[in-house]
């Protein structure tokens, strides 16, 4: 169930690198229980707000606070973040020499045991019985880790899932059982913030938002945003350096 | 050593053996060939059918030829517990292996040096895999924290036709002192060769493990694989060679080594030489720092940096 109570809140949020700002005034809510999507083209600055919220890749805010569930952790590690309740699933995860996918599930100690592992690896469509004693290595497809990812990230059950392109390299098949279990997330009370540039995936979202030029363009239903995102920016003519008149649109 | 009786050495050495992780109750089977070491005395030694060990003990070590007759196939393996306790000391190893044609054995080797100040531990090993034999030797060691082992291991290893010869070395335990690891191996047509090597330097540990292979016969393959994690102020050499002398050979090195901290040191020298058109070999080498990402990725779990860094650790040498 999404509530009124505000997960993550971020304010005014900037990043410069480089003389050039990614991240740029960037204002975002989160409720409890959300799916929010953001929608954004290549370039847009997707990737550095989940390395920013995660605190991950040594990015530091130039500017702006992120409020999680009302405390400031702008400068907290990311340790203390996830110890707090985020997380992220990256869009390229790591691969780790030796460390096999049942110790990976268990890592954040939520849910230990095999059973858990078992039925994680399920939801993502992976036979447990052929995946839990592999490594997390170079073994393993693209297709194959990164649903590893989307398994560990649900067997953490984080309060705020950051959950970056977690389509891209997923086959037809699988794709449905990714956001059929970041929906089973939402309805044991994670929010997720589920980062895209495809318009179909956040049909599972509650609300949407448009990033453009690291700052949020608009934020609406996912119906409604996805369409204008659709008509707007996949023929936009100017990436990143909106008009005007479309920032107050 | 004055006043040691053997049932003390013994027990001695399995309670070691017991403290440094090891399951004892293997070297007490019944089921199992089995030799137990210590210094230059021969505490146990026991055969099971199809396997025949002599020992001769010297003055400083011991001689040891083991042999597995044609056609047979262990169904345990044979444990070799080496090892010396005391503070100082020498152990030199002179171990002949043949294994006959179409035999088939793993050998468990310990290694337990857990007090050594000045111990000193060497192995000369000739072995000789018949036909169409299997020969897997996985030598494990168990250090303490004091950096005063000197391990010497000098192994020549010949393949018949279709023969294979699994090895792995691990000294991940304690500190490893100085390793000086030197294998060569010569292999026969169809012959697959597989070398591990995983050693966790710490202190001032000095290793160098040199490893070569000689693929000599027709399709034969080959894999050179090594993992070293090393920290404060040890240092590493590592060269993975591997020569393609026939048709259709193939090889691979394959190193890794990871460097915690700014004092340590890591070399990685792969040598891939064919003499042959048809032969290809191949190597990669990777050294540096822990990888910054797979830290993120266990740190975005929940672990903090250092036990981020000890899991990505323990992942590489496991």
């Amino acid at each position: 169930m999404v509530g009124d109570d505000i997960v993550l809140e971020i304010q005014n949020l900037q990043l410069g690198l480089n003389g050039k700002f990614i991240i740029n005034g960037l204002n975002l809510r989160v409720n409890k229980g959300e799916i929010h999507g953001i929608l954004g083209e290549n370039g847009t600055g997707k990737t550095t707000l989940a390395y920013l919220i995660m605190g991950t890749n040594n990015y530091k805010p130039t500017g702006g606070r992120i409020i999680f569930e009302g405390q400031d952790i702008t400068d907290l590690s990311i340790s203390q973040r996830a110890k707090k309740g985020i997380s992220l699933a990256w869009q390229e995860p790591a691969r780790i020499e030796g460390l096999r996918v049942r110790d990976y599930l268990n890592l954040s100690g939520n849910n230990s045991g095999t059973e858990k592992a078992e039925h994680y690896l399920e939801m993502v469509g992976l036979e447990p019985a052929r995946y839990l004693d592999r490594d997390i290595d170079n073994t393993l497809s693209g297709g194959e880790r990164k649903r590893i990812e989307m398994a560990s990230l649900l067997a953490m059950r984080p309060k705020l899932a950051i959950l970056d392109e977690p389509d891209s390299g997923i086959d037809a098949i699988s794709l449905p059982l990714i956001l059929n279990g970041i929906v089973e997330m939402s309805k044991q009370g994670s929010s997720a913030l589920l980062i895209t540039h495809n318009e179909n995936v956040v049909e599972i979202a509650h609300r949407v938002s448009v990033l453009c030029a690291g700052k949020v363009l608009m934020t609406g239903a996912a119906a409604e945003t996805s369409h204008w995102f659709k008509n707007n920016c996949r023929s936009c003519p100017h990436i990143n350096e909106p008009a005007e008149e479309v920032e107050k649109s | 050593m004055t006043g040691y009786s053997v049932e003390k050495e013994y027990q001695g050495m399995l309670d070691a053996y017991e403290k440094a992780g090891g399951d004892k109750s293997a070297l007490q089977s019944r089921d199992t060939a089995r030799l137990v070491i210590h210094q230059n005395r021969v505490l146990s030694a026991d055969e099971v059918d199809g396997i025949q060990i002599e020992t001769r003990e010297t003055k400083n070590g011991v001689n040891i030829d083991l042999l597995v007759r044609e056609g047979v196939k262990i169904e345990h393996p044979v444990h070799l517990c080496f090892g010396i306790l005391p503070q100082e000391g020498l152990q030199k190893i002179i171990l002949r292996v043949k294994a006959e044609d179409n035999s088939e054995v793993n050998v468990i080797a310990h290694c337990i040096f857990p007090n050594a100040v000045k111990v000193v531990h060497k192995m000369d090993a000739e072995i000789d895999i018949g036909n169409n034999a299997r020969f897997g030797y996985k030598e494990t060691h168990y250090h303490g924290d004091c950096s005063g082992v000197e391990v010497i291991p000098k192994a020549k290893v010949t393949l018949g036709d279709k023969a294979i010869y699994e090895n792995t070395f691990n000294l991940t335990q304690g500190c490893v002192g100085k390793l000086d690891f030197d294998y060569e191996i010569f292999s026969g047509a169809g012959s697959v060769t597989e070398l591990i090597a995983k050693v966790y330097g710490k202190k001032n540990d000095i290793i160098k493990i040199a490893e070569k292979v000689n693929l000599n016969g027709q399709d034969a393959r080959s894999l050179i694989k090594t993992r070293v994690v090393l920290r404060d102020r040890a240092w590493a050499e590592v060269i993975g060679e591997t020569y393609g002398n026939a048709p259709y050979a193939r090889g691979h090195v394959d190193c890794i080594e990871l460097v915690n901290g700014t004092e340590a040191v890591a070399r990685a020298i792969p040598i891939v030489s064919v003499t042959n058109d048809k032969a290809k070999v191949t190597h990669e080498a990777a050294i540096g720092s822990i990888d910054r990402r797979q830290v993120e990725t266990l740190m975005a779990r929940g672990l903090d940096e250092n036990e981020a860094v000890d899991v990505i650790v323990r992942g590489l040498l496991r």
